[in-house]
């Protein structure tokens, strides 16, 4: 562990303001709670607000697993595991079924969560009516009094235009039956799973200061119409590597002349089911 | 029968200038109400006050016996977006540009939680014929549409939740008079169809002569004159009534 910084990086009281954030957030399933985030050693966008959240629930018997687009061995990924080695010492895992914390950028695991996990999401702009009412004070006002036919509005337009719900991530839902909630930037496929999920999910918006949270099996529900009811998207095909037919895949380009491939975006999920067919 | 809106009272200043002075109101079920003056008498702000968008320093507003300043936001924001409507001079200020036809007029349907998208596009396309808009435009955005149609397009999106009061600001203000003849015919058939109770702000006589059963005249901030349409303008009391209505061009 690296001498001269505090467990985890940051300063305890700092953690304690974080925590406090996050007390309040997981009391009110949803709502966007703002928070002084700090200036993180790696610039906004690259998952401040996450790497927060997660150094102030971290401790020292805590094993961490970081992924981004499902993936453990990407750029992202790697660097956050490998500062948290650094700063606080803590184990740090491949596998989703060994991880006490999963801080995630864009994807949930395939792999079924348990009561003792933890999801901490990486959310870029956690406010799900951006870009539909540009004031953040009406904004707000709208939250309070649960008025969210203007998300509606934007579902009918997609219908009207595509004859079908185009939103294929950061689908909006609706949190409790109360809060409308950007889920982050997670395909609409990963949906599903945040209803009523064993493990508490926690969300970190570092440049925009807010963090918001869902306890563990609160009802999500994604929006949609009752005669276009929500459908999670999902290329029709097999992954290549395992032949898993149930997982979310990525398209890899594979040469020159058109040639592709589809495999499982959760890199650990793939792997294990390699493990167990051969 | 009790009157659906009544005011009293009403005053506000801005800086020197006395916007509303002491001025009492009553708008009847069924009934248009036209508010006619000079700019800068105090219509619009008067409009203002009675649709709860802003408050008066004096005075009550009461809409259905109860005073719309006792009420919550939340509840004077579901009012206004079921009970009442607004029509704005301007449609760019009523109107969502970026949205289809079809998803302005499905807006204060879904606001009020209409789940059902086939429901919503039929009730889109029945009120696009209705205020005379080709119904094959439902998905056309609004700035595709010229300034009448989009003036149609707003009264066809306030008017969908079926209110019972709708507050009207120079509906007819910067069309030609062709399109406000046009416009003002419609307005006529729907208020008479619907039974609406209509506050209508203008300065155009004509207008108010064609729409509205009582006239309020302001001048000042003070209503310095009221009564039917046709008394009013047939027999003006008050000098400046009477200047008002000798400044009418006739063609």
């Amino acid at each position: 562990m690296e001498q001269g910084y505090n467990f985890a990086y940051l300063d305890e009281a700092t953690k304690r303001m974080i925590r406090r954030a996050i007390l309040k957030a997981v009391a009110i399933p949803g709502h966007q709670i703002p928070f002084g985030a700090r200036e993180m050693p790696l610039p906004y966008g690259w998952g401040t607000g996450g790497i927060q959240v997660t150094a102030s629930i971290i401790g020292p018997n805590d094993t961490l697993k970081v992924i981004d687009q499902g993936a453990d061995d990407t750029t992202n990924a790697i660097s956050i595991r490998r500062f948290f080695a650094r700063v606080a010492g803590v184990a740090t895992t491949e596998h989703t079924a060994e991880a006490s914390i999963i801080q995630t950028r864009h994807r949930i695991p395939e792999r079924a969560l348990r009561e003792d996990q933890i999801l901490v999401y990486q959310v870029p702009m956690p406010e799900p009516l951006f870009r539909l009412e540009p004031r953040v004070a009406e904004t707000r006002r709208m939250h309070a009094l649960a008025e969210y036919g203007l998300m509606q509005v934007r579902l009918y337009e997609d219908i009207a235009r595509l004859g079908r719900i185009g939103t294929a991530y950061n689908y909006p839902v609706m949190v409790n039956a109360r809060y409308l909630m950007s889920p982050s930037p997670i395909p609409a496929f990963d949906n599903p799973k945040m209803d009523r999920m064993p493990a508490l999910q926690l969300f970190g918006a570092g440049r925009e200061k807010r963090i918001y949270a869902v306890p563990p099996y609160t009802p999500v529900k994604s929006l949609d119409f009752d005669d276009h009811p929500f459908r999670a998207i999902r290329a029709p095909h097999a992954c290549t590597l395992c032949g898993s037919t149930s997982s979310y895949l990525d398209e890899v380009v594979t040469d020159d002349r058109g040639g592709r491939v589809f495999v499982c975006s959760d890199t650990d999920y793939c792997q294990s089911r390699r493990e167990k067919a051969a | 029968m009790t009157p659906l809106l009544e005011a009293s009272g009403l005053s506000l200043r801005f800086g020197a200038i006395r916007a509303l002075d002491d001025v009492a109101i009553d708008v009847w079920p069924g009934e248009v109400l036209a508010i006619v003056g000079e700019s800068g008498s105090g219509k619009s702000t008067l409009l203002r006050v009675l649709s709860g968008q802003q408050a008066a320093e004096a005075g009550t507003v009461r809409y259905d016996g109860a005073d719309i300043r006792s009420l919550s936001e939340a509840a004077l924001r579901r009012l206004s977006r079921s009970d009442w409507g607004f029509v704005h001079q301007n449609p760019r200020d009523g109107l969502r540009m970026a949205i289809s036809a079809g998803g302005n007029i499905g807006e204060r349907l879904m606001a009020n939680g209409a789940r059902h998208y086939g429901d919503i596009r039929a009730e889109a396309l029945a009120w696009l014929s209705r205020v005379e808009i080709d119904p094959a435009r439902i998905d056309a955005l609004p700035r595709t549409f010229s300034g009448g149609m989009q003036q149609r397009l707003q009264i066809a999106r306030t008017l969908v939740t079926r209110p019972r009061l709708v507050f009207m600001d120079e509906p007819t203000g910067g069309l030609d008079v062709s399109v406000q003849a046009k416009l003002l015919d419609m307005l006529r058939g729907l208020v008479r169809d619907l039974g609406l109770s209509v506050v209508i702000v203008t300065h155009d006589i004509a207008a108010a002569r064609l729409l509205a059963h009582r006239i309020v005249v302001m001048r000042h901030g003070r209503v310095v004159e009221e009564g039917l349409t046709d008394r009013v303008l047939d027999d003006p009391q008050h000098p400046y009534t009477q200047l008002l209505v000798s400044s009418v061009l006739a063609a």
